[in-house]
């Protein structure tokens, strides 16, 4: 897997993270050596492998959907200075 | 009933001190205020609080002293950065959260707190437990300090935590996280025990996560006795965390000090040899002659599967749980907030290039990339796959063997000079022996095992999902 600036640039774009220039070119040997390092893993065949999402076997414990008291707007909405009416503001999405 | 000085406590077990609480021999209060003294001391010249919660500490001291029932009643408790603790400001290490004031206790401190523990503060870390040595601190924040030597690292990324673990000179219990090593490495840097238990054993709510499959908390203390008391205050099911287990909580401390004998223990083959300082091998050894001695059957056994790709299947799995989990840091409703302006996308990636440091950014573009179109089945479910291999052998290991002993970190405590010149590929190898237990979400306790120049040395047992009791009766044998 060669790395090179559009990869870099695609990825970035798509973890929306503006990187500089000189970051750019800081991080593309070192994700080349990353990956080359990774590629260890062809190694071992998998066929017929179930993938392990979770390392225990452990059934999801659900509780019941009931609604129960949680935090009110006030305090939901004290960690931000973006609020407006009761609500988060955040960017135009248009 | 006449007092004890905090002079006295020095050097008590925890079970000490909080009987000497029960019995009315200490003023709770008076105590808390002397170890914030040394909080502060210790923190100017070792960096290991990002934040000392005295005003909050002193609260809850006055609370104690009125009602000290608790099995931790006036035990002064760290908690690691990444674990939320209701009105103190929580930022995983991470600029990007810095201002963050939870409006809830993570359960896990929610326990600390009903079992009469009292909070001094939030511990350094690698930004969101990235990182090895602690050298990874967010933007603005600071590099814990070896308690042995300033010039080495503590080991991380529960740093701090296992620092302050080591220098306090009261009783105390910090708590820590692991994803791929978090706990015994920093603790086997700064020759502490640290016990990471079980993924599921302890509820996770509350924690600022890093790799969901991956993420646990756990103590660390002085002493073995001191980890398993903590532990049976945080273990079990918790309804708000739906993957905690329900498997029945253990009376820990009842391990401490059992009969080892006749017990089978695995020496991880692959844990010694080339790579591996011959100090730290020495002392490892050394350990395994006194397990012996007291009648505990050791044999060689190799786990190339879990050991050789542990490392590949970990830095695909754990950035790219870690990419998805950071996507919610974006500038809105808690933490780092910039001018709104120009569109959402744009926003959210200036918010983030200003405030994550540069690991942070360099697992998410990783993570990113392993899960992309195109990529995703040659990466992460590739490494998934790998991933039920590792723990099949594991699985395999413990039909015959009780426990598995290793070197927890193969090296001493390296310098930051030596550190900076580490690439990222080559600083992730740190973790080579810690990861295989953390992917397969298996109990591990680092012992601390011996010394060389000056420096200690750590033995890492690991045993099968939900047996921390076997650990913490093997480790206490290490003592």
């Amino acid at each position: 897997m060669k790395v090179d600036h559009a990869l870099i640039e695609r990825v970035a774009k798509n973890a929306r993270l503006e990187l500089s220039g000189d970051e750019e070119e800081e991080f593309l040997p070192q994700f080349q050596e990353i990956l080359d390092a990774i590629k260890k893993l062809d190694e071992i065949t998998v066929v017929g492998v179930e993938p392990a999402l979770q390392p225990v076997d452990l059934s999801p414990n659900l509780r019941e959907d009931k609604i129960r008291p949680s935090f009110s707007q006030e305090i939901s909405l004290a960690n931000t200075k973006h609020k407006k009416d009761g609500y988060f503001k955040g960017p135009r999405t248009m | 009933m006449a007092r004890k000085s905090t002079t006295e406590q020095k050097n008590a077990s925890v079970a000490e001190f909080v009987k000497a609480v029960h019995d009315g021999q200490i003023d709770v209060v008076e105590h808390t205020h002397r170890v914030l003294e040394e909080c502060k001391i210790v923190n100017k010249e070792y960096c290991y609080f990002n934040v000392i919660a005295e005003e909050s500490a002193i609260a809850q001291a006055k609370l104690i002293a009125k009602n000290k029932k608790g099995i931790l009643a006036g035990l002064p408790m760290s908690i690691k950065d990444s674990i939320c603790v209701k009105g103190i400001e929580s930022t995983a290490g991470s600029a990007i959260l810095k201002g963050y004031v939870p409006p809830f206790d993570a359960t896990c401190v929610e326990r600390l707190r009903k079992a009469g523990a009292i909070i001094l503060g939030k511990t350094s870390q690698d930004e969101f437990g990235f990182g090895g040595f602690s050298t990874n601190v967010g933007v603005g924040f600071t590099i814990p300090k070896n308690p042995f030597d300033k010039l080495r690292s503590c080991g991380g990324s529960s740093g701090g935590a296992a620092g302050l673990a080591q220098k306090l000179t009261v009783p105390h219990v910090a708590l820590g996280e692991s994803t791929g090593g978090s706990i015994v490495n920093p603790a086997s840097f700064c020759g502490v025990v640290g016990l990471c238990p079980t993924y599921g054993r302890v509820s996770r709510y509350g924690l600022i996560d890093y790799g969901s499959s991956l993420d646990k908390v756990g103590p660390i203390g002085k002493t073995v006795a001191d980890v398993a008391v903590t532990l049976k205050v945080l273990a079990g099911f918790d309804e708000k965390e739906s993957t905690t287990a329900t498997v029945a909580v253990d009376d820990y401390s009842k391990f401490v000090g059992k009969d080892v004998k006749s017990l089978n223990v695995g020496i991880v083959k692959e844990g010694f040899g080339e790579g591996t300082d011959p100090a730290v091998e020495r002392s490892v050894w050394a350990a395994i002659k006194r397990l012996e001695s007291a009648g505990v059957n050791c044999k060689e056994i190799s786990l190339k599967i879990p050991i050789e790709y542990g490392i590949p299947t970990y830095y695909i799995i754990a950035p790219s749980e870690a990419s998805t989990n950071l996507a919610k840091l974006c500038g809105l409703r808690y933490g780092a907030e910039e001018k709104i302006e120009g569109d959402f996308n744009s926003y959210f990636s200036q918010v983030r290039a200003r405030h994550f440091g540069k690991e942070a950014k360099r697992r998410i573009l990783l993570g990113t990339f392993t899960r992309m179109a195109g990529y995703r089945d040659a990466y992460y479910v590739k490494a998934t796959k790998v991933r039920r291999l590792i723990i099949d052998d594991y699985k395999k290991v413990f039909k015959k063997f009780d426990a598995l002993i290793s070197p927890t970190v193969a090296i001493l405590p390296p310098r930051f000079d030596e550190i900076a010149k580490l690439t990222p590929a080559q600083s992730y190898m740190i973790d080579a022996l810690t990861v295989g237990p953390n992917l397969a979400g298996l109990p591990h306790l680092n012992m601390p095992v011996g010394a060389s120049r000056g420096l200690p040395i750590g033995a890492m047992l690991t045993a099968d999902h939900f047996n921390e009791g076997k650990l913490l009766q093997l480790g206490a044998a290490l003592e």
